[in-house]
């Protein structure tokens, strides 16, 4: 059985974090859900590597945490954008547009 | 605001240690509840659940070491557990860790104390602003430095252009009455810009003014912090105060700094300007203004280099002016001798420091490398364990750290043991130290020691641990874990066996300087002093006061009181029981005064006007030689007859009599000694030569007068006592003798004769002891890495010698064996030493006396002992591999 699941590109993983952060407070288990859900599957986040970066992100102020109830009854940690965080994600977001759109057009050049 | 939280979620991890561990759990477990669930609503039973969550995230408890070793903190806690486990590895090897720690404290410990006293003579600038242009000037005489005159000073001083100040200083030991009983103070008769010219102040009162050093001027003195506090309490009301000082009223006007420290004569409590008259110094050469018996030093002017002031000087020796007139002492015909202060009091030390520095690095040497050594047998026994660990996940980098941090751990613990060492060795050194060491209240165990001694612990905590960490990293590791039968690894083996070879050339080095050491001290201590030194107590009387002064009204006066006063005293102190002879002498064989106080010009008649001697003056009461116990070759000696109205007798040294009349009969001959217009000095007899300075310096060439025939009499006699009984016993019956005939009078320097014998060359026993003591040590050390190297070896072998008894070695041979490759390593190590043995002995040579750095018997004595003590570490090792049993050892494996 091939696995069509791709590991997260190198360096975008806190982007992807970050993004769904700022959509709403969510905890480990849920971003990483929501990562695959919304790549429709093609990126599979390695749990390891997703808290490590969560505590990365934290530790850098641009997330914070607490812990409450889950909607089935668990205690988990949620994580939440902080303003420096939503800086950042805009930071990362238009720089990667840049390099997307750089690789793009050398590929076409290319092709 | 990220570093903030950097820092507080940091420190909080490391405060909240459990809860932080909690946190890290609980998260990962939610997540892979989270996950199982979600397998769940997918339709999976429980178990099926569980188990696809598994295959999905993996381990999760590596999960959850990854989060929790997070953050900066963590580095800490893998510190932590590293120290945790090389402590306990040191624990569970006691007998590795103790002989370790003990040999680095030592070396580490040896080398600081050494370094401290080391420091502030040689290396540390001295305590003044701007010490490097401070220099000193010597006269020359036979090529050596020495004393000059206030003429000279006063000369060098108008004409020189390039000192910014020049001072001249002599030693002044004045009686301080008005107490109880009389104080002898060590103080310094200086000129008045002395203390400008080192650049420091006093912290109380005034300096000295130019107009107090003058002939008769005011007297005046300046006390040490140190004198201040001990006879006046700090009291700072001491200003202006009067004390008693040899029977004259002094002012104190100023204290010096506590900090304030004499390099020039470190004992020094108390300074005085040194007034001298220089109203008939161009026409009278026999007044004290043109004795030689002062002391030089000029502080350059900014900008003049030390170059430039030599060549000055030089030039203002060759070329006299008709406005400064020289007499034949002070002619400079042979030039000035110019020297930087630092080097100037450095210098006489500077072969035997620079000895026992180098002795104390070959030890440090020699304790590194021994503990290399233990470090290299350790890691060779931990092949197992490491070899488990890398199978386990450890990576190379951990466990090189992990090595790193057992050797730094054990570096600590030796150098804060070696830093106790340092302190008592600093202490025992000062102790030690000979008389005349210069700065010696400057030594202590300073920063910079300490500095030393941490970069030295780290140093060898980083090569230490790296030297086996790097065996275990190049070796593969699973060959290592599958491998059963041990063997040696040839590359390890050759290290630790050149090891023990640098070991023992090291040591064979010390020896061989301990070993020239000792054999100069035999040879010192054999040489005849010239006199009988048994049974024999001396003790310097002073006379001090004004009844001794000699009034204008009655010139000779105060003398006569002198004579008078020392020949009663010399009466009673042959009435106290006990007492078989006593004599008086002005200069006492062996008791360190400076030659200056005792050396004088004589010419004989026929000398030309310009030639003579430098001799050594001995003014002397009746029955000297025979007290001394020296030998009168021809004639007779100083008696009771020889009076201020008998004709003026003196006793040569044999040296003179032969250089002076070689084959001729001397007595009946005439000279002059010290001032040349007065009558002749008929030679009476001639006795044997008397060492005066040093047993190892040849200086024979003394004139004896008697006491009362001398152009003036000396203020300060040696008393000489031959007795029956304990020498200690009659010391106080004697100096109670003499104070009964004037209780003003301070007594000094009570000591034997074979006390002053055994200070003489305190500097080479000094080393002496310190190379004996470093010899032993490095001995000690070799021995034990030879033993370490050969037991391990035996462990090693044990599976051939086995074998090799197994097909019919008895044990002979192989004890045999096993010693003849701990003695080949011997063998090349005693070659190796050899070489630098023979470099090493020639830095030695200025500390010898009456042998060759090469001298055979020391070698041949030192090759035998250390041949003897590796025999002795190896055959332990070869008696416990001769007593391998075979079958044991074979089924074993």
């Amino acid at each position: 059985m091939s696995n069509p699941n791709t590991d997260v590109i190198q360096g975008t993983l806190d982007m992807l974090i970050l993004k769904t952060l700022s959509l709403e407070p969510l905890h480990g288990f849920g971003i990483a859900r929501r990562v695959e859900q919304i790549s429709r599957g093609v990126f599979k986040v390695n749990p390891g590597s997703l808290l490590t970066a969560l505590q990365r992100l934290e530790r850098a102020g641009w997330l914070d945490s607490e812990w409450r109830q889950t909607t089935n009854a668990r205690r988990a940690k949620f994580y939440r954008l902080t303003r420096a965080g939503k800086k950042q994600l805009d930071l990362e977001t238009a720089d990667w547009s840049r390099r997307a759109s750089a690789i793009a057009r050398l590929l076409r050049q290319e092709g | 605001m990220s570093v903030w939280r950097q820092l507080t979620y940091g420190f909080r991890s490391l405060l909240h240690r459990s809860k932080a561990d909690n946190d890290a759990a609980d998260e990962v477990r939610q997540y892979f509840e989270e996950t199982v669930a979600a397998w769940q609503e997918r339709g999976l039973t429980e178990e099926d659940a569980k188990r696809a969550a598994r295959l999905e995230l993996g381990n999760m408890t590596v999960v959850r070491e990854q989060v929790r070793s997070f953050g900066w903190e963590n580095a800490f806690r893998t510190l932590a557990s590293d120290l945790g486990y090389a402590a306990r590895q040191l624990r569970s090897h006691p007998g590795f860790a103790i002989v370790s720690v003990l040999t680095l404290a030592l070396g580490i410990g040896a080398s600081t104390a050494i370094f401290s006293a080391v420091d502030p003579i040689l290396f540390e600038p001295l305590p003044y602003p701007h010490a490097s242009r401070i220099l000193t000037i010597w006269n020359t005489y036979q090529g050596a430095r020495s004393e000059l005159s206030f003429g000279t000073y006063r000369e060098l001083a108008q004409r020189s252009r390039s000192f910014e100040s020049m001072t001249i200083f002599e030693p002044w030991q004045p009686a301080l009455t008005g107490g109880e009983q009389p104080e002898w103070l060590e103080g310094q008769g200086v000129s008045a810009s002395f203390f400008h010219m080192l650049g420091v102040a006093p912290v109380l009162g005034r300096d000295f003014q130019p107009s107090e050093d003058v002939f008769n001027g005011p007297k005046v003195v300046i006390l040490s912090d140190r004198l201040w506090q001990r006879l006046f309490h700090g009291d700072p009301g001491i200003l202006g105060r009067a004390i008693k000082l040899d029977g004259d009223t002094f002012t104190v006007i100023g204290v010096m700094p506590h900090s304030f420290e004499d390099v020039l004569s470190s004992s020094t409590d108390i300074w005085t300007p040194a007034q001298y008259d220089t109203r008939q110094i161009a026409k009278d050469f026999t007044s004290g203004a043109w004795g030689n018996h002062l002391r030089m030093a000029g502080r350059l002017r900014p900008g003049v280099s030390r170059a430039q002031a030599i060549q000055e000087l030089a030039q203002i020796a060759g070329t006299p002016w008709p406005d400064f007139p020289r007499p034949r002492w002070a002619s400079l015909n042979r030039g000035l001798i110019v020297d930087s202060l630092q080097d100037d009091i450095a210098r006489t030390v500077k072969p035997a420091l620079l000895a026992v520095l180098g002795a104390v690095l070959l030890v440090l040497t020699i304790a590194c490398v021994n503990v290399i050594n233990l470090l290299l047998a350790r890691s060779a026994q931990r092949h197992g364990e490491f070899a488990v660990r890398a199978a386990l996940g450890a990576s190379k980098r951990r466990i090189v750290r992990q090595l790193i941090t057992e050797s730094l751990l054990l570096a600590a613990l030796g150098g804060a043991l070696g830093l106790g060492v340092a302190v008592a060795g600093v202490r025992a050194l000062i102790a030690l130290s000979p008389p005349g060491l210069p700065r010696v209240n400057a030594i202590t165990v300073d920063t910079m020691a300490f500095a030393f001694a941490f970069a030295v612990t780290t140093l060898i905590g980083v090569v230490t641990g790296l030297i086996p960490a790097l065996h275990v990293s190049r070796e593969e590791v699973r060959p290592r874990l599958e491998q059963t039968s041990r063997r040696t690894a040839g590359g390890h083996a050759f290290t630790r066996r050149a090891l023990v070879v640098t070991e023992v050339a090291l040591a064979l080095v010390l020896l061989v300087g301990a070993g020239l050491l000792l054999h100069s001290m035999r040879r010192l201590l054999a040489v005849d002093p010239g006199f009988n030194p048994a049974h024999l107590l001396t003790m310097q009387v002073q006379t001090s006061g004004r009844q001794f002064d000699d009034l204008a009204s009655a010139p000779g006066a105060g003398d006569s009181v002198r004579r008078r006063f020392f020949r009663k005293a010399l009466d009673a102190v042959r009435r106290v029981p006990g007492v078989k002879q006593a004599a008086f002498t002005s200069a006492l064989p062996l008791s360190g005064d400076p030659s200056w106080v005792t050396t004088y010009g004589a010419q004989f008649e026929n000398d030309d006007p310009t030639g003579g001697y430098n001799v050594t003056r001995y003014a002397v009461g009746p029955d000297y030689c025979q007290t001394m116990g020296i030998p009168v070759l021809s004639g007779r000696c100083i008696d009771e007859k020889d009076t201020i109205t008998s004709p003026q007798a003196a006793l040569i040294s044999n040296s003179l009599a032969r250089t002076e009349f070689p084959g001729k009969n001397p007595i009946g001959k005439r000279l002059h000694v010290g001032p040349t217009n007065r009558p002749w000095y008929v030679i009476v007899g001639v006795v044997a030569d008397v060492k005066q300075d040093s047993l190892a310096v040849n200086q024979p060439d003394a004139v004896y007068l008697s006491t009362e025939q001398t152009w003036f009499a000396d203020d300060t006699l040696s008393f000489v006592i031959r007795t029956r009984g304990d020498l200690a016993l009659l010391a106080p019956a004697i100096k109670n003798a003499i104070w009964s005939v004037d209780n003003d009078q301070p007594i000094v320097r009570v000591a034997t004769m074979d006390a002053l014998l055994a200070v003489t060359d305190a500097q080479r026993s000094f080393v002496l002891i310190l190379f004996e003591a470093f010899g032993l040590a490095a001995l000690a050390l070799a021995a034990v890495g030879m033993y370490g190297v050969l037991a391990g070896s035996v462990v090693e072998r044990t599976r051939e010698i086995g074998v090799r008894a197994a097909l019919g070695a008895s044990r002979g041979n192989i004890l045999a064996m096993i010693l003849r490759d701990g003695m080949r390593l011997t063998a090349l190590g005693v070659l190796i030493g050899l070489c630098g043995a023979i470099v090493a002995g020639h830095a030695l040579v200025s500390l010898l006396y009456g042998i060759s750095s090469l001298d055979w018997m020391t070698y041949l004595g030192v090759v035998a002992l250390l041949t003897a003590v590796a025999g002795g570490a190896c055959w332990l090792p070869a008696w416990r591999a001769a007593r391998v049993d075979p079958s044991i050892t074979l089924r074993a494996e």
